[in-house]
């Protein structure tokens, strides 16, 4: 089935998206961030904690005298471990016991800072390619069965819980685990160290509580036949951080938005512009596919009236993922089921909606997400509704299909629950699985109607966005009826300008690697 | 039996019959499913009837039962009274105000602690508001403030003071190992502590939130799931003016 869509508006609103991104990536190009500064540290190899449980990523990079910041973390820790002849591990815990400081360094040539810096440059870089080639080893030698993929999320807020929950779930049929990260994570500007047993809403995300995961899932699949994908969150104030965590832990999927954090957390938009740019280099590297937050314009608002909205969100994410080295294969552009169940021919628009999706972004791998504005404490309605949000995604072909929960209202998945919504998908998918081969939609019918009218007002949208500039765009409210100030928000203070000097080694190596122009 | 004493109705009056469905963490097998019979047997109930009983994962199996209660309960005796006494629309509630009150009321609500699930505080602000029910942003005689999620009870409470706050709204989504009674009461605390407890009408809301649950964390009122914002506004509304707050 396929709808007949106006082919010259989609192309128009790729151009327009095109247009609105490229200033955003010049301003991208002139700054970082603390959070860019603590991944370097990371990616070569910096972790632990310091004085006061502060990560030594985040204890380095703020003892940097705050004039010094416009040059990169790197060239002063790599004059550090030329001088010291220290692993950056080992320098990092010198410099968090006091037995150093970067000051006093400051006299050792740039040239032995970076040539100091080399060799873990391209450890780092090796070691995100081979849990790449891992990854694409144990895909072909256990795959995964034909998408719809199902995707469950585990959130006890006890790692050991989640992992019980998630080799249950994956028994069960799913093949996608997402950790749901406890709710306050988002605002940290920092990453939590070490397992965690406590949480609300989700689990921290870290580096340890990846690791322990990702061996429980790495055993199921080989006991299952089928690889199992893990899923975290680089979103928040840490996202470069948490992509950089993911690339040596092998997880194989980020929540990542471009616009997330700024519309829905009140994170500040150039902390986020330049934060999702250098975590989406490193996942294009580390061939992690991220999954784009669309879903929250249509839980905030009306999903009838925000529909446009998501198509253009998706242009705009698209766009902004080209442009970190993404290929379409990794850009899971994101949808969700959420039409009021009281409106008449709902389902419908639900239909026109993410066929629409599929038919502009033929190899993304979209991710559907289920209803959950209007699941209610009726579990029984609840169940019905996601049956029809099942249907909708096997007869469109969406990629990733996020299992609704019956009890999506009222608690975080019990783990009968996702037994329960499972089932309910493999029925669903199983018993309609071609169906979307087998039907046509009539011409100019409301599905039809519907889909083109979401495409015309969603160029209608990129349009003002253009004359606009996305920023302003962002500060008068055009998204999701949410206004931020491109100053305000949190996070604004880790922003900085790069000195002519500036260096981040990760940032050529990790361009060079997507096959991008070096920047300037 | 008094006639005031009811038990669940399966398909005969009194007949006590209940569904329930849970997971117990043992393999499959008959003897699950007996095991899953006793359960249910000691926890009291009569005729109970394991209907499905099967492997959900290796060590886990999942049931559900039908069995009748012997127990009923005097509906007519419980109490628990709704803070959505007055209807009012939003027009009402602003000649209301104008008239009783005599100038703006000031509003503020936010997702109090690390609570980021605005759905709820957002429906009831927000011009839109919820099932064709505009949110107070829109009500004339209403100053409103919407702080959004993740906001620290002190800064709630410190924002109370500065902005002279009349009604706060506190909502909580995520009720995970109780984190949102923590949260209310932690707010309900340090209002009182700080003197401007009985300066404000103290409201709380969310999907698990209900009015007598409300009262006995010491706010005025609890507002849960389906609740209307002029509902919550009629209540502002109403219990300035009852409490003399002008």
């Amino acid at each position: 089935m396929e709808l007949r869509i106006d082919s010259a508006a989609v192309h128009r609103c790729r151009a327009m998206a095109q247009a609105v991104v490229a200033p955003v990536e010049e301003f991208i190009a002139a700054h970082s961030t603390v959070a860019v500064e603590r991944s370097v540290l990371r990616l070569l190899g910096v972790d632990g904690v310091g004085p006061d449980e502060i990560p030594l990523p985040n204890y380095i990079v703020d003892s940097l005298p705050i004039e010094q910041r416009p040059h990169g973390i790197a060239l002063p820790f790599g004059r550090a471990l030329a001088q010291t002849g220290l692993d950056p591990a080992a320098l990092a815990v010198a410099i968090g016991e006091g037995r150093h400081t970067l000051a006093e360094f400051d006299d050792v040539p740039s040239e032995a800072a970076r040539g100091a810096l080399a060799p873990f440059v391209a450890a780092a870089m090796h070691r995100i390619a081979e849990r790449r080639a891992e990854r694409d080893e144990r895909l072909s030698r256990i795959p995964q069965l034909e998408p719809p993929l199902l995707y469950v999320i585990v959130a006890s807020g006890n790692i050991y819980e989640d992992r019980t929950a998630a080799v249950a779930a994956v028994e069960a049929g799913a093949q996608i685990i997402a950790v749901i990260r406890s709710t306050g994570q988002s605002l940290l500007d920092f990453v939590p160290y070490g397992p965690t047993t406590e949480g609300f809403g989700g689990t921290y995300a870290t580096q340890a509580n990846f690791t322990i995961m990702r061996t429980a899932l790495d055993e199921i699949s080989e006991r299952s036949g089928r690889y199992v994908m893990l899923t975290n969150y680089a979103s928040g104030l840490c996202m470069p951080e948490i992509a950089s965590m993911a690339a040596l832990e092998r997880l194989d999927m980020l929540l990542n938005d471009s616009m997330y954090g700024i519309l829905f957390r009140d994170i500040n938009m150039k902390r986020t512009f330049i934060d999702q740019h250098f975590s989406r280099m490193l996942n294009a590297c580390s061939g992690i596919i991220i999954n784009t937050g669309e879903d929250n314009y249509l839980t905030t608002a009306d999903a009838v009236e925000q529909a446009p909205a998501v198509l253009a969100s998706q242009f705009i994410n698209e766009e902004f993922a080209h442009r970190a080295g993404m290929p379409d294969a990794q850009i899971g552009l994101g949808d969700a089921y959420e039409i009021t169940p009281d409106l008449q021919d709902g389902f419908l628009y639900q239909v026109a909606q993410a066929q629409l999706t599929r038919q502009i972004f033929p190899d993304a791998p979209l991710k559907y997400m289920p209803p959950t504005k209007h699941m209610t404490g009726d579990i029984f309605k609840g169940h019905l509704i996601d049956a029809l949000f099942n249907l909708t995604s096997v007869m469109t072909k969406q990629t990733i299909h996020l299992c609704g929960m019956l009890t999506e209202a009222i608690h975080t998945p019990f783990l009968g629950d996702r037994a329960l919504a499972i089932d309910n998908a493999q029925y669903i998918m199983n018993t309609a699985r071609h169906f979307g081969d087998e039907i046509e939609f009539k011409a100019g019918g409301r599905i039809e109607t519907r889909a083109a009218d979401v495409l015309s007002q969603c160029e209608a949208l990129l349009a003002r966005v253009t004359e606009m500039g996305l920023m302003r765009a962002i500060e008068t409210g055009v998204f999701a009826d949410v206004k931020r100030p491109a100053d305000g928000g949190r996070g604004f203070d880790g922003v900085f300008a790069r000195s002519d000097t500036y260096f981040n080694p990760f940032e050529s190596a990790l361009r060079q690697a997507a096959g991008l122009e070096a920047v300037r | 039996m008094s006639d005031q004493i009811v038990k669940p109705y399966g398909d005969t009056m009194n007949d006590g019959r209940v569904q329930m469905s849970f997971t117990l963490p043992i393999s499959w097998s008959e003897a699950a499913d007996e095991a899953a019979r006793q359960l249910v047997a000691k926890m009291g109930f009569e005729e109970v009837q394991v209907v499905e009983g099967r492997a959900i994962a290796s060590g886990f199996s999942f049931f559900v039962v039908y069995a009748s209660t012997p127990h009923g309960i005097d509906a007519a005796a419980i109490k628990a009274p709704s803070a959505k006494a007055h209807a009012m629309s939003m027009d009402d509630v602003d000649a209301f105000v104008r008239e009783r009150i005599g100038r703006k009321v000031r509003v503020a609500g936010a997702c109090i602690g690390t609570d980021a699930h605005t759905v709820g505080i957002d429906a009831i602000l927000n011009m839109k508001g919820y099932k064709g029910d505009y949110g107070l942003e829109r009500y004339g005689m209403f100053e409103t403030m919407n702080l959004g999620s993740q906001i620290a009870v002190e800064e709630f409470v410190r924002i109370a003071r500065d902005r002279e706050l009349d009604a706060l709204l506190a909502s909580q989504v995520v009720t995970q190992k109780g984190s949102d009674i923590k949260n209310f009461t932690a707010l309900a605390e340090l209002l009182e502590a700080e003197g401007l407890r009985e300066k404000v009408v103290l409201i709380c809301g969310g999907p698990r939130v209900t009015n007598l649950m409300a009262s006995e964390l010491g706010y005025d009122a609890g507002f849960g799931r389906g609740t209307l914002p002029s509902e919550v506004a009629a209540f502002i509304a109403t219990s300035m003016e009852k409490r003399g707050l002008r």
